[in-house]
């Protein structure tokens, strides 16, 4: 939970090299029969691991990341020495005016200010992003549906800078949008209202919720979101980042524990921070590593006032879009009730794309929303609009209507982009009249079951669950990413390609993101392409050595965080 | 020989160990192992030196009562229920039922249902659909999204812009991409909450001066210079910087740049100006604080603005150099870390930098306007107007303050509720009470757009005048 200069997404420390460990009864939770069936397949050579955990699960909870192969690991960090030698060399040179510069520099009136970052800084966005730039901010012309269309673009200077060359690359398979359930679309029932909608209100509001910003169409949507999420009530936000970022502090402040999965992403960790409260990390999904701290916590008390924490906000994730895993949620309302904390989850990813109607995380496991304090998710994803909601108890949410730093002072939902989240909510549940948003759920989980299982079929190493959109391909080496996506888009496929700092620097990956608008005959066809890639570049590193998540060690050292 | 005294040595050593007394021995050898415990024996926690059973520590937990995660909010609470507005809040505008003229949303140049900028933003919706569902990096860069960057840096004669999905998030994830730990920020009093929240999450040292006070800010800086210069060292590494804004939200004056200018090349501080009520607005093309004085742009480091005043659409750019800019594409966490902003509003916000170069005759009228009914509302008694006679949001205090801001606001809630039954839309100006780093007085916001007739600002005034007379009096 470190700023991250360049960060992409989320962060953790170093991953430990899972093993199967003792297999004694921890708190009642974990680890009863599931060490010992673990063991079994293990040495049976077996894939699957199916995890019970004294049947606080109603279904298998299939999730596993692999080991990195020791060589794999020893030549990606041989990749990056390289890469740094050279980097520094050509600094050099650039100092010495040997290498043409290619970066903007500062005014001459200015020279002689403070220089505005330090140079170093931008050592690895100079020397290793810069090479491999051409992989990201990808220019598109068309709806981010499952087929979708590139703009054409060329560099003569190493990517300093690129030029568009009007060609427009049509029809890219999009592996990359988070178009869960296919609502990015400019057809159809949602276009059409959201298009009457903005001839009626216009494109924006001008003014904030509390002001006079509050259009009928807002309290239209956030009566529909509460009935979708089962909750007493909800509100609607502009800006999903700012969700989390602009409400976490109106929940928690000086006084309080924030606990946080170190894989949280940016906006939940600028909200902690923005919070006051004192913030603590637990090991990604690792359920022994949460209840010791909130243990600790409720034993031990503040530090040097040793006053008990006024209130513990536990907040995790539905799906992590890194790393494709889901939150152990039954084990974490088991954790929050025992310990009285209170628990925030962010379903950013989830929402729509999990559970058998599309309501999420909490609906995947089977489990009552009202067991969730605080309900958060984003319209981006899965509805094909824009914007963050908080859903829960009617008394969180007249807090929030009153407190909210997003309801004071910023400009609320414009109103075409609520009406599509009208449209496509309505759609999923079904009050189309149709039975559309059901289907689209149905083929999400469909293809995500059928990518999954061929990918790993094809040998190569696929974190995450077996039942999450999100599926992050290993590739490790950095000279792979960039070859990786290249070569995908060449072959008209557009991927997502991740490396450090989003992710370990070791581990390296591609990310697909399913969506119910990919037909088979198209995962057919990337899947094809991978798999030709995939031996190209000799990614296929699976042994088959899966290692449950649960069965990782992990440390006790954790490290805190106290704003004033 | 020197080796044979050495063997000599070591002989005599041999020698004396097996002399010395068996007590001795042990204790020497107790003492070695204990030096090789301390040294190999794991650091302890104190928390871990607190001899509570595990009973005890299950009675804690039991005993253990958290407060209740919000507490709960009173029914009569000024801000839980909001007006409703049914329809678009354009100049004429339906609040709780009532027809009303809009003296309360930002639109001033009445963009907001102007045909061509729905149906340029109408032409994107049926191109893009809605969302863009991705961040700019991963194929959420749409043409439309680069399209717009290019015409705001042309607009606003900078080398380049880059667009944030939120107005709000615009300056706030600015600011911490550039000001880290240990860096020095010199902010006006006055300055909005979206710069406050930047502030902080940057971490850095916050230094307030007094609002528009250019001495006050000197002083400050000369007192940093004393400190730069005891420690020169670390003034090398000590970025500083002063943010300020062109109008401000909170007060709806303007600020004064030739002075900052001359402060920032005389010690060394970068300006970045948050521009939000201003551009669009002020100087001869809507360019803003910088156009209005006629101070080159390049001098200023950085200017913000959201998209969501003067353009009607949402979000909101920054713009400067490419050195300045360009380290955001990878740093500005608002920009990265978020769903890129939906076509159609980049699509509006096109249009209506169309429409604003095609008629820059509208800024003219929209200062006349605001000059009309500025002078309007002067000599109210009891209430006093609070911003430059240019400023297009403006802000109506009470006179003198009732001693307790709720009774405050619960007068002025009266007086826009009246006006608003006599079909006068207004708003208090909103805050959050206990987060407010400096918090203004209550005030009743007005806004001015140029939808709004001569006729109807002089009726506003005479409204406003005529329901405050008859609440404070």
């Amino acid at each position: 939970m470190r700023p991250e200069p360049g960060g992409c997404c989320c962060r953790r420390t170093g991953r430990p090299n899972g093993c199967v460990a003792n297999g004694e009864v921890r708190n009642g939770y974990v680890r009863s029969s599931a060490a010992a069936a673990a063991a079994a397949a293990a040495a049976a050579g077996q894939i699957h691991h199916v995890t019970q955990n004294g049947g606080l699960y109603k279904r298998p909870f299939n999730e596993a990341f692999e080991e990195t192969p020791m060589l794999v690991a020893v030549l990606t960090y041989v990749g990056y020495g390289v890469l740094t030698l050279f980097g520094y060399l050509r600094d050099f040179l650039r100092y010495w005016r040997i290498e043409k510069c290619h970066h903007a520099t500062e005014r001459e009136e200015q020279k002689d200010f403070v220089s505005l970052y330090q140079d170093f800084e931008n050592f690895y966005t100079r020397n290793l992003y810069m090479r491999i730039r051409d992989n990201w901010n990808r220019p598109i012309c068309s709806v981010p549906g499952a087929r979708v269309d590139i703009m054409e673009r060329q560099s003569h200077d190493y990517n300093w800078s690129f030029k568009y060359t009007g060609n427009i690359i049509k029809g890219v398979i999009n592996m990359g949008s988070y178009n869960y359930l296919g609502f990015a679309r400019n057809t159809g029932s949602c276009q059409e209202a959201a298009a009457k909608v903005l001839e009626e209100y216009g494109a924006g509001v001008c003014s904030t919720r509390q002001e006079i910003g509050n259009l009928d169409k807002h309290e239209e949507l956030e009566e529909l979101v509460a009935r979708f999420l089962g909750v007493e009530a909800a509100m609607a936000y502009g800006m999903g980042f700012a969700t989390n970022s602009m409400n976490i502090p109106a929940l928690v402040g000086k006084g309080c524990l924030i606990l946080s999965d170190e894989l949280n992403h940016a906006s939940l960790v600028l909200g902690a921070r923005l919070s006051g409260a004192t913030i603590r990390i637990f090991k990604h999904n690792n359920m022994q590593s949460l209840e010791k701290l909130l243990k600790d916590a409720i034993v031990y008390g503040q530090p040097r006032t040793r006053r008990p924490w006024k209130k513990i906000l536990i907040l995790v994730e539905g799906i992590y879009s890194m790393e494709g895993s889901i939150v152990r949620l039954p084990e974490v309302i088991a954790l929050k009730k025992k310990y009285k904390a209170y628990l925030y989850l962010d379903e950013a990813h989830s929402i729509g794309a999990l559970g058998p109607t599309g309501r999420g995380v909490v609906e995947y496991f089977g489990l009552d929303p009202e067991d969730v304090d605080v309900m958060m998710g984003t319209f981006t994803k899965s509805f094909g609009a824009s914007g963050g909601y908080i859903g829960g108890k009617k008394e969180l949410i007249d807090y929030l209507r009153t407190h909210s730093h997003s309801a004071v002072y910023a400009t609320s939902l414009s109103p075409p982009v609520v009406e599509q989240i009208i449209t496509s909510m309505k759609c999923i549940m079904g009050q189309d009249g149709t039975s559309l948003g059901k289907e689209c759920v149905q083929q999400l989980a469909e293809n995500t079951r059928y990518f999954r299982r061929r990918l790993k079929e094809m040998g190569f190493i696929i974190y995450g669950n077996e039942d999450s959109p999100v599926v992050p391909l290993m590739l490790y080496m950095p000279a792979k990413i960039g070859a990786f996506g290249r070569e995908m888009l060449k072959r008209n496929i557009g991927v997502v390609v991740v490396g450090f700092p989003a992710t370990p620097i070791i581990e390296s990956r591609a990310r697909f993101c399913l969506s119910a608008a990919h037909t088979k005959e198209i995962l057919d066809t990337a899947l094809k392409e991978i798999d030709e890639v995939g031996d190209l570049l000799q990614l296929k590193y699976s042994r088959h050595r899966l290692v449950p998540l649960l069965d990782r060690p992990f440390d006790e050292t954790t490290y805190e965080e106290t704003e004033d | 020989m020197a080796t044979a005294t050495e063997q000599w040595v070591l002989v005599e050593m041999v020698q004396a160990l097996y002399e010395a007394p068996a007590y001795h021995l042990i204790l020497e050898g107790i003492l070695i192992l204990w030096i090789i415990r301390l040294l190999f024996s794991k650091t302890y926690k104190l928390q871990e030196r607190s001899d509570l059973t595990v009973k005890e520590k299950e009675e804690l937990i039991e005993e253990w009562q958290p407060e209740p995660l919000v507490p709960l909010v009173p029914k009569d609470h000024p801000a839980l229920n909001y007006n409703i507005v049914s329809g678009p809040p354009s100049h004429k505008i339906v609040v709780n039922g009532k027809e009303c003229i809009n003296f309360a949303s930002f639109n001033f140049l009445g963009l907001l249902d102007n045909p061509r900028v729905k149906a340029a933003a109408l032409a994107s919706l049926k191109k893009y659909g809605v969302g863009t569902c991705g961040p700019r990096g991963f194929y959420g860069t749409f043409d439309v999204h680069l399209d717009l960057e290019d015409r705001l840096a042309k607009f606003m004669k900078t080398e380049e812009a880059i667009i944030y999905s939120y107005g709000f998030a615009t300056i706030a994830s600015a600011i911490p991409a550039y000001s880290k730990r240990g860096d020095i920020v010199f902010v006006d009093r006055a300055a909005c909450f979206a710069i406050q929240k930047g502030l902080q999450a940057s971490r850095s040292d916050i230094k307030l001066f007094k609002h528009n006070d250019m001495a006050d800010l000197e002083r400050l800086l000369k007192e940093q210079e004393i400190e730069d210069q005891k420690n020169p060292r670390k003034a090398r590494v000590t970025r500083r910087f002063i943010v300020v804004e062109g109008l401000y939200m909170n007060t709806g004056t303007i600020c004064p740049l030739p002075e900052l200018v001359k402060l920032k090349y005389k010690y060394k501080a970068r300006i970045f100006l948050e521009e939000s009520l201003s551009f669009g607005v002020l100087g001869e093309h809507g360019r803003g604080v910088t156009e209005h004085y006629g101070i080159n742009i390049d001098d200023i480091d950085l200017i913000s603005a959201n998209m969501e005043n003067a353009l009607a659409s949402i979000g909101g750019f920054c713009c400067g150099r490419s050195f300045v800019i360009d380290h955001q594409r990878l740093s500005g966490q608002g920009y990265c870390f978020s769903a890129s902003l939906p076509p159609l509003l980049a699509g509006a916000a096109i249009e209506a930098l169309n429409i604003m170069e095609e008629n820059p005759g509208i800024f003219a009228v929209l200062k006349e306007k605001c000059r009309q009914i500025h002078k309007a509302l002067q000599g109210i008694s009891g209430l006093k107007v609070v911003g430059e006679p240019l400023s297009p949001a403006f802000h109506l205090q009470l006179e003198e303050s009732t001693g307790s801001r709720e009774q405050d606001v619960r007068l002025l809630q009266e007086i826009v509720d009246q006006c608003m039954n006599r079909s006068i839309a207004l708003t208090q100006a909103r805050y959050l009470e206990k987060e407010e780093k400096c918090l203004p007085p209550p005030s009743i916001r007005v806004v001015v757009t140029v939808e709004q007739t001569e006729e109807e600002l002089d009726r506003a005034a005479s409204t406003i005048k005529e329901v405050a007379q008859a609440v404070l009096l």
